[in-house]
């Protein structure tokens, strides 16, 4: 018996292998559900050939969030495929470069604006879309890099990943009377293909490594798999708009 | 490099799939940045060749990789 067994789940953000959805998408196969998978953009190619590395391969649907007329779309193929949605992956995030690296003061709002929309504003943009759906109640979970401080290099994206988590409590309390539960992982630093695009990502390998009591392997996602699927299970219940920390304890720790 | 060797052709079918360039500038030396083919289309492009040649690589693997032969190499190397 797995933990999600006969839910119905879609996942966003599988681009390649080592994609922490892509691990979560594996094991929620693994405990049950039933997936799809969703793509934007040049990266939905790559998304349909991941797809095909999966225990059984699920159907990809186009999601890009720069697209007003998408999360309509989205629904309709749901609403066609399944009538009924369990739960959705968040995965989505994108910064320009002038948000990142070392100069926090070089990016412009037409910068910061796309970092904003494609990284906190799709949360809503993906509840539009699963939430009619979930008419026996639902769990959204989005992945979170602790935005309540300032980091090195992680910059804009900082900012727009604070808007995440006020886009997550403020959908918590919007959706909470329909049953649905909206909550976000608060991951270590994972060493995937958009990890490897952020400037100075070594910085946070070195310190996470240091200082986390239960340690961290930037190599492995599965602690954040699992913990994932257990928010979008059904042993959640009354947990909403919450940040659950999945990073080896490096948040309780000064040093 | 044998240019005439069937792996290469197979390894060409793929790049110009992939990344939408002409079977003639898919040569050993060009660089990916000639062919204006950037990280993502280079990992598109392995996933590729990872179905056609059924070898596994990982990501790490494609750190220097600037050049078609770079890419050939890496592939030719697991069979």
């Amino acid at each position: 018996m797995g933990l999600l067994d006969g839910k119905k789940i879609v996942i966003t953000g599988v681009l390649t292998d080592s994609s922490i959805a892509f691990g979560i998408a594996k094991l929620a196969q693994e405990e049950g559900a039933e997936i799809v998978l969703t793509g934007a953009g040049r990266g939905l190619r790559l998304t349909q050939r991941t797809a095909r590395k999966l225990p059984t391969e699920p159907a990809v649907f186009e999601f890009d969030v720069s697209n007003p007329n998408h999360a309509q779309a989205l629904h309709d193929v749901l609403a066609e495929k399944w009538g009924r949605v369990d739960g959705a992956l968040h995965a989505i995030g994108f910064a320009p470069e002038a948000c990142l690296g070392e100069d926090f003061m070089g990016a412009t709002w037409d910068d910061v604006k796309v970092a904003v929309e494609i990284s906190a504003y799709s949360l809503k943009l993906l509840a539009e879309a699963v939430a009619p759906l979930m008419t026996d109640g639902g769990s959204i979970v989005g992945l979170d890099f602790d935005a309540t401080r300032a980091w090195p290099a992680y910059n804009w994206m900082g900012v727009a990943k604070a808007a995440l988590e006020s886009t997550n409590r403020y959908l918590a309390r919007a959706l909470g009377p329909s049953g649905i539960r909206v909550n976000l992982v608060a991951a270590g630093p994972i060493r995937t293909i958009a990890a490897k695009s952020i400037p100075g990502f070594q910085k946070f390998e070195d310190a996470w490594m240091d200082r986390a009591p239960l340690g961290w392997d930037v190599d492995d996602s599965s602690a954040v798999a699992r913990s994932t699927v257990a928010l979008l299970s059904d042993w959640f219940p009354s947990t909403t708009g919450s940040m659950v920390y999945v990073d080896g304890g490096f948040h309780a720790v000064g040093a | 490099m044998q240019v005439s060797d069937d792996n290469f052709e197979r390894f060409k079918k793929c790049a110009v799939e992939v990344l939408s360039v002409e079977d003639a500038q898919v040569v050993p030396e060009a660089t990916f940045e000639s062919l204006d083919a950037d990280s993502l289309d280079l990992v598109e492009l392995v996933m590729a060749l990872e179905e056609e040649f059924d070898v596994t690589v990982e990501e790490e693997e494609l750190e220097g990789v600037l050049a078609v032969k770079d890419a050939f190499d890496l592939i030719v190397t697991k069979l």
